[in-house]
C-alpha cells in the first residue's frame, strides 16, 4: 500500500512492529513505516512454532535487496503459528502489512506487557517527532 | 613525475592555485607533525621500465628453470597445460582492469562469467548452488566449516587425515576463532578409516571433512563414509579435485552437503602457490549461508535478459557482524580462467583427460613400484597422484644430476605433513608428464635408491605452454 | 557531446536505438553447446588403454559426465570476447570508486609476472631450486616493512579481508600470551563492513565507536568503551571519510594504556606513502592490500593480497611458513620458508601466498622507489582535492555537499541528500546517469554516516583534464535535472543492459543455467 496507515486496533512498539490481541493470543507485524523504510522485502526468516519470544528481542529477519532488519517482537509469548505464506510471496509484508503481510501468532506469556505498548495516535505521533 | 601519473609541475601548480595553495605540503597540514615520515623512504629510488625488467629477469633466472627437469610435484597444485586462448581472454583490458561489478549494467560481461562458471562448478560436483569462486583450496575448508557451524549450531570438526595439509591447518588456525574443537580420523590402506570416522562422530558433530582424491591420491567411498557421518546429523564437506570429476562420481550423487576445491589446475599456473582460486558449492537448503559472491539472472526495465550480484544481504557489506563469511572477492580473473579451461576441454574433453590421467597414473604407479627400494604406499586406487614408500633411501636423498650433490628430485615428500608417513613422497602426473618423462622419473629413482644418479638428457621441447608437447 | 544539447546523444528514451551491446541477447557459453563440437585435442595415453574399470572400482566412477559446453575454440574465443565488450573497465575510462584506489595497471608487471621461472614454479617447488622466488619475498617483506614502519611482514594472507582475520588471530594469540582473554574488538561506526564481519570469526564481540563532528574518532565514546575488556581497535587513517584523525597518537595512548593493540586497515595507505606509517602513528598490526596501493589489477574481482606488517612483540605469531634469510653456507639456502614456529597462528592458507601477486607490486615498488611512492601519494591527495573543490562550485556545491568540510587526504565523500530533496533524484539515480557519460560512479551509499552518500576516489594516475571532464558531467546531469528530473531516473540508456531488477533475482534466485 502507498499510503501510510496505522490502524486504531492495533498495539504499537516503538521499534515499528504491531500486535493485535484477540484474549490470549497475539497477531505481529511490522508497520507501514518499517516496511516502506525497508524497501521491496525479498526474504521473511521466522521462527519455528513452539519457539519463545521475548518482548524487545529480535524474533525474526525480513530482507531487502540490499538490508537486513531484525523484527522486534512487542510482546513475550510462544509461537503458535508462522505466515506460512511469507516463505513464496514475502512481498505481501509491503503490499498489506497488517494483513496478509502478518508474520507470527502468539501466546502470549505475560498481559501486563501490553500496557506499555502505544495506541496509533501515540505511535503516529512518535513518527512526527 | 614518473609513476605512471599524468601530473605535470604546470598542472601541479594551477590545481594548487585553484585551491590557494602553494605547495603540496600544505595538503598534509592535517597529519600531526610527530607522525610524519621526517626522511625519504630506505628504499632504492625509481628506475627505468627496462631496468625493473632487468631485475625482476634476473630474480627469476634464481630460480632453477621450472622446465629443465620433468616435474612430478602435486600435492593440490598440478603442472596442466594452460590453453592459450586462456592468455588471450584474461589479459583483456576488460577482464583484468575492473572492479567487483557494484554496478550490473556496466559489468555484464563479468556477471555473466560468475554465472556460467556457478553452473559448470553445479555440474562437476552435482550440488544445485555454486558461489563465483573463494580465494584458494585450503582456506575454503574453514569456509566450509564456519557454514556448518552456523547450519547445524554444533562446535566440533572432523577431519579426516586424508584432508590436505595445508586445510587440515588453516581449519585449526580458524577454529580458535570460530569457538570450535577439531578431531582428526586416521586412514588405513592410504583411506579414511570409516570405523575411525564411527568412532569420532557424536551429537555434537558439525560437519566431516573428506578429500577425494583423498591427499595419498586414493579414491575414496564417499557415499560410504557420508552414510556414516549422516547417521549422527553431521554435514559431510569434501575437498574434490575438478579435473578428476570427468570420470569420478561427483560428490553432490555421493551424499555430500558441501563440496569445494582448489580450482588451480583449471586454467591457472603454478604462479609458485597463487593466485589461484576455489569453487564452493552445496546443497539449496544452504542457500542463504553461502560465503562469497554470487552472481543471478534477472531482467532489465527493457525485458533484457541480465546478471547482477544475487542474495547480497549474506554478505559482509550489509549483515557486517552477521554476515555468512568476510570474504569480498572471488578471484573472478582466475576463475574466468578456470570456465574458459573447463570449456576448451568440453564435455568429452574432460572425461578423456581423467581417463588420460588414470591410465598414465596406473602405469607410473606399476613401473616405480618394480624397482628394488620403492613400493606403493598402499593399494587403494589413484587417479592422478600417490603415494611411494622409499625403503632404500631417506625421501631427502632423492636426488638427480650429474653434478656434485645433484638436485632435488621433484617429488612431493610427506614428512613434513604427515610424520606417520615419513619415508613416503606423492608422485603426481599430468597430461604434460609423457610416458617418457615417467621412465625419467623410474631412472632417477632407481639410480637414487643405488647410489648413482642419471641426468636428463631426453628432449624437452614442447613442455611450455607455448608449444604443446607432441604424444609420447 | 555537443556543447549546449539537452543529453548525451542517442541516449534519451525517445531514440530507443539499440546498441550493439544491447542487441546482445546474453546467451550463455551452455545454450552455445552443440553435441560433438569440441577445442582440445588430447595425447593419447602411450600406452595400452584399459578400461577404467580395472583402475577404479566401477562404483566410484560416473555415470554421466558433468553437464559442460560443447564449443569449438573459436566459439569460446568470440563468446568471451564479446562479454568483455559488456564490462567497463579502467584501462577505457576513469574509475572513481571510493575506498577502492582503481590505479593504473603497468604492464610490465603483467610481462615480469609471466616470466616462466616465476609462473611456473611450483609452489613445493625445494627452497634451494627457489632462491629468486624467496629472495623476491623476502625483498617485499622489507619493502612493506619499510613502508608501514613495523619490522615484520608475513605476505601469506589473499586479501584485506583475510589479513584482517589473520590481524585478529594474531591479536588474540598475543593476547592469550599475556594470559589475557578479552572479549570485545572496537571499530569506528564508518568502518567497512568486512571489519565486523572478520572480527565475528575471530570469535569477538564488535563494539562500534562513534564518529566526532569533525569526522575522526569521538575520543570520549572511546573512552567510555576502553578496558581491560578490550582486545583491539581497529581502524583506517585516513578514514572512511577521507580524512586524517589527528588525534592518532592520543587514540593509540588509550589504547594501549587498556592493555589492547590497535589494528590498521591498510584500504587507505595509498595516501600516506612516504608521508606517514601506520607504525609510528602507534599501530601494532597493518594489512595493507597489495591491489589498491601496489598496483596488482582488480581483475573484475579478485585477485590480490592482504600481507600483514606487524611490531616486534606480535612478530612470534606470525602465519606459518615465513620467508627468512639465513647466513648462506654450502648445503642451506640463503632464503628458505621457515615453519619452526611454535608460536605461530598457522596457517591462513594452502602455500605462500599470492605469488604472482607479489611479483607484479614488487616491480610496482621498483618502478617508482621510495621517492616514486611518496609522489604518488602527493598526486593522489592533490587530485583528490582539486576534484573536492571543483564539485564544491556550481550545482554540485549546491545539491551534493561535501559531509565533512575540511580538506581531504585521498578521497572525499559528498552527500546528495539536498539532491533528493530538491530535484528528487537519488544518489542511485545520479550514480546510473553518470554511466551514460562514459565513467564509473563513484561508491555510493557508503559510508552510511552520510546521508546519499558518494564517495569518491580519484587517484594519482589520472589527468587533470579528466576529473575537469568529470566534474563538468555532474554539473550538466544536475542541470538536466533541474529541467527533466525523469531523464535520470530512467538511466542508463546507453549500457549494454538497463536498470535491473534486482527484487526479482533475489525473490527468485536463478543461480546458473538450466540442466
Amino acid at each position: 500500500m502507498s499510503e501510510p496507515s496505522y490502524p486504531e486496533d492495533l498495539l504499537y512498539h516503538p521499534e515499528h512492529d504491531w500486535a493485535r490481541i484477540d484474549g490470549s493470543e497475539a497477531t505481529l507485524g511490522i508497520t507501514w513505516y518499517a516496511q516502506d523504510s525497508l524497501g521491496e522485502v525479498v526474504f521473511f526468516d521466522g521462527p519455528q512454532p513452539g519457539d519463545t519470544i521475548s518482548k524487545d528481542s529480535p524474533y525474526a529477519e525480513v530482507e531487502s535487496v540490499k538490508a537486513v532488519s531484525d523484527v522486534i517482537a512487542p510482546l513475550s509469548g510462544e509461537v503458535i503459528e508462522v505466515n506460512p505464506d511469507l516463505a513464496d510471496a514475502p512481498e505481501a509484508v509491503n503490499a498489506d502489512p497488517y494483513g496478509t503481510g502478518w508474520m507470527v501468532r502468539i501466546r502470549i506469556a505475560d498481559p501486563a506487557e501490553a500496557e506499555a505498548l502505544m495506541d496509533a495516535a501515540a505511535y503516529r505521533a512518535s513518527l512526527e517527532a | 613525475m614518473a609513476g605512471y601519473s599524468p601530473l605535470t609541475d604546470s598542472d601541479r601548480e594551477a590545481m594548487l592555485g585553484a585551491l590557494g595553495l602553494d605547495s603540496v605540503d600544505q595538503l598534509f597540514e592535517t597529519v600531526p607533525e610527530q607522525v610524519r615520515l621526517d626522511r625519504p623512504l630506505d628504499l632504492a629510488p625509481g628506475a627505468p621500465e627496462n631496468e625493473v625488467f632487468d631485475r625482476m629477469s634476473e630474480l627469476a633466472s634464481r630460480n632453477r628453470d621450472p622446465e629443465a627437469d620433468p616435474c612430478f610435484l602435486g600435492a593440490g597444485m598440478y603442472d596442466h597445460y594452460v590453453p592459450a586462448i586462456v592468455d588471450a581472454i584474461t589479459s583483456r583490458s576488460e577482464f583484468l582492469t575492473p572492479y567487483t561489478p557494484y554496478q550490473p549494467e556496466v559489468s555484464q560481461g563479468g556477471l555473466q562469467v560468475m554465472f556460467e562458471f556457478q553452473t559448470a562448478m553445479s555440474e562437476l560436483t552435482g550440488l544445485p548452488v555454486s558461489n563465483a569462486g573463494l580465494y584458494e583450496g585450503a582456506s575454503a575448508a574453514a569456509a566450509a566449516a564456519y557454514m556448518a557451524i552456523g547450519a547445524t549450531g554444533r562446535h566440533r570438526l572432523i577431519v579426516s587425515r586424508g584432508l590436505h595439509p595445508h586445510a587440515r591447518e588453516a581449519l585449526a588456525t580458524h577454529a580458535v576463532g570460530f569457538g570450535c574443537e577439531i578431531e582428526e580420523v586416521g586412514l588405513a590402506g592410504g583411506l579414511t578409516d570409516p570405523d575411525d570416522l564411527a568412532r569420532a562422530l557424536d551429537d555434537e558433530t558439525a560437519v566431516v571433512f573428506l578429500q577425494n582424491p583423498n591427499f595419498l591420491g586414493s579414491v575414496e567411498d564417499l557415499a560410504g563414509l557420508s552414510e556414516v557421518a549422516h547417521a549422527r546429523g553431521a554435514l559431510v564437506a569434501a575437498s574434490v579435485d575438478p579435473v578428476t570429476l570427468g570420470i569420478l562420481e561427483s560428490p553432490g550423487k555421493c551424499g555430500v552437503d558441501i563440496a569445494f576445491g582448489e580450482g588451480q589446475a583449471l586454467g591457472n599456473r603454478l604462479d609458485f602457490g597463487g593466485p589461484s582460486f576455489a569453487f564452493f558449492c552445496a546443497g539449496e537448503e544452504h542457500l542463504r549461508r553461502m560465503p562469497g559472491r554470487i552472481a543471478g539472472e534477472t531482467t532489465d526495465v527493457d525485458g533484457r535478459r541480465g546478471f547482477v550480484l544475487a542474495l547480497q544481504t549474506r554478505e559482509q557489506h550489509i549483515r557486517r557482524e552477521k554476515a555468512t563469511s568476510n570474504i569480498c572477492t572471488s578471484q573472478a580473473l582466475n576463475a574466468l580462467a578456470g570456465m574458459i579451461h573447463l570449456a576448451w576441454l568440453g564435455k568429452q574433453g574432460l572425461v578423456e583427460l581423467g581417463a588420460l590421467l588414470a591410465r598414465r597414473t596406473a602405469f607410473a604407479r606399476d613401473q616405480i613400484s618394480a624397482i628394488e627400494g620403492f613400493e606403493p604406499l598402499h593399494d587403494a586406487p589413484v587417479v592422478r597422484e600417490f603415494a611411494v614408500r622409499s625403503t632404500a633411501v631417506p625421501v631427502e636423498m632423492l636426488r638427480v644430476g650429474g653434478d656434485q650433490a645433484g638436485r632435488p628430485l621433484a617429488v612431493y615428500p610427506l614428512a613434513r605433513d604427515l610424520p606417520e608417513f615419513g619415508d613416503s613422497f606423492l608422485v603426481a602426473i599430468t597430461e604434460q608428464r609423457s610416458i617418457d618423462d615417467i621412465h625419467w622419473l623410474v631412472d632417477s629413482l632407481r639410480e637414487s635408491a643405488s647410489g648413482a644418479r642419471p641426468s636428463f638428457n631426453g628432449n624437452r621441447i614442447g613442455t611450455t605452454d607455448a608449444e604443446p608437447r607432441k604424444a609420447a | 557531446m555537443t556543447e549546449g544539447s539537452e543529453v548525451v546523444p542517442g541516449t534519451t528514451p525517445e531514440t530507443a536505438l539499440e546498441t550493439p551491446q544491447q542487441a546482445d541477447r546474453a546467451r550463455t557459453i551452455f545454450e552455445k553447446s552443440v553435441p560433438g563440437r569440441r577445442a582440445a585435442r588430447l595425447a593419447e595415453a602411450g600406452i595400452e588403454e584399459r578400461p577404467l574399470d580395472e583402475l577404479i572400482p566401477a562404483d566410484l566412477l560416473r555415470d554421466e559426465p558433468p553437464g559442460l559446453p560443447e564449443v569449438s575454440e573459436p566459439e569460446i574465443v568470440r563468446h568471451y570476447n564479446r562479454l568483455s565488450r559488456r564490462n567497463f573497465d579502467l584501462d577505457t575510462g576513469f574509475y572513481p570508486l571510493g575506498s577502492c584506489t582503481m590505479k593504473y595497471n603497468p604492464r610490465l608487471n603483467e610481462r615480469v609476472a609471466a616470466l616462466p621461472s616465476f609462473s611456473r614454479l611450483h609452489p613445493a617447488t625445494n627452497p634451494e631450486d627457489a632462491q629468486g622466488a624467496l629472495e623476491l619475498m623476502f625483498l617485499l617483506q622489507e619493502a612493506l616493512s619499510e613502508i608501514c614502519g613495523l619490522p615484520h611482514v608475513s605476505l601469506q594472507p589473499s586479501a584485506g579481508s583475510q589479513g584482517e582475520l589473520a590481524g585478529l588471530l594474531l591479536t588474540r594469540a598475543w593476547q592469550a600470551d599475556k594470559g589475557r582473554n578479552p572479549t570485545k574488538v572496537l571499530t569506528p561506526d564508518t568502518a567497512h563492513g568486512t571489519n565486523p564481519a572478520s572480527v565475528a570469526m575471530a570469535g569477538y564481540e564488535a563494539v562500534k565507536v562513534a564518529t566526532n563532528p569533525s569526522g575522526g574518532v569521538d575520543l570520549d565514546d572511546l573512552r567510555s568503551k576502553l578496558d581491560g575488556d578490550v582486545a583491539c581497535l581497529m581502524l583506517t587513517n585516513p578514514n572512511t571519510l577521507g580524512l586524517f584523525d589527528p588525534n592518532i597518537s592520543e587514540i593509540a595512548g588509550l589504547v594501549h594504556d587498556e592493555g589492547g593493540l590497535l589494528y590498521y586497515d591498510g584500504a587507505n595507505l595509498n595516501a600516506i606513502m612516504g608521508l606517514a606509517r601506520p607504525g609510528d602513528m602507534g599501530f601494532d598490526i597493518v594489512h595493507v592490500n597489495l591491489h589498491k596501493s601496489f598496483s596488482q589489477p582488480h581483475g573484475g574481482g579478485g585477485p590480490g593480497a592482504g600481507p600483514i606488517a606487524v611490531s616486534e612483540t606480535v612478530e612470534p605469531f606470525l602465519p606459518r611458513p615465513q620467508v627468512v634469510r639465513r647466513p648462506g653456507s654450502a648445503g642451506v639456502p640463503e632464503f628458505d620458508l621457515d615453519f619452526d614456529r611454535p608460536k605461530s597462528i598457522g596457517r591462513m592458507r594452502g602455500f605462500q601466498g599470492n605469488f604472482g601477486v607479489f611479483v607484479r607490486s614488487f616491480a610496482y615498488i621498483l618502478s617508482l622507489g621510495g621517492d616514486g611512492l611518496r609522489e604518488a601519494s602527493e598526486g593522489a591527495v592533490l587530485n583528490a582535492n582539486y576534484l573536492r573543490k571543483r564539485l564544491s562550485e556550481g550545482r554540485a556545491g549546491r545539491y551534493l555537499p561535501i559531509g565533512f568540510d575540511q580538506p581531504c587526504m585521498h578521497e572525499f565523500v559528498l552527500s546528495g541528500g539536498p539532491m533528493k530533496k530538491e530535484l528528487g533524484l537519488k544518489t542511485l539515480d545520479l550514480a546510473k546517469r553518470i554511466l551514460d557519460f562514459g565513467f564509473h560512479p563513484p561508491t555510493v551509499y557508503f559510508p552510511q554516516l552520510v546521508e546519499e552518500a558518494l564517495m569518491i576516489e580519484p587517484v594519482e594516475t589520472e589527468s587533470r583534464e579528466t576529473l575537469d571532464s568529470f566534474a563538468d558531467a555532474i554539473e550538466q546531469i544536475l542541470e538536466e535535472a533541474e529541467r527533466d528530473p525523469e531523464i535520470a531516473m530512467g538511466a542508463p540508456y546507453t549500457t549494454p543492459v538497463r536498470r535491473l531488477d534486482e527484487v526479482g533475482a533475489t525473490r527468485n534466485p536463478v543461480l546458473r543455467e538450466a540442466a
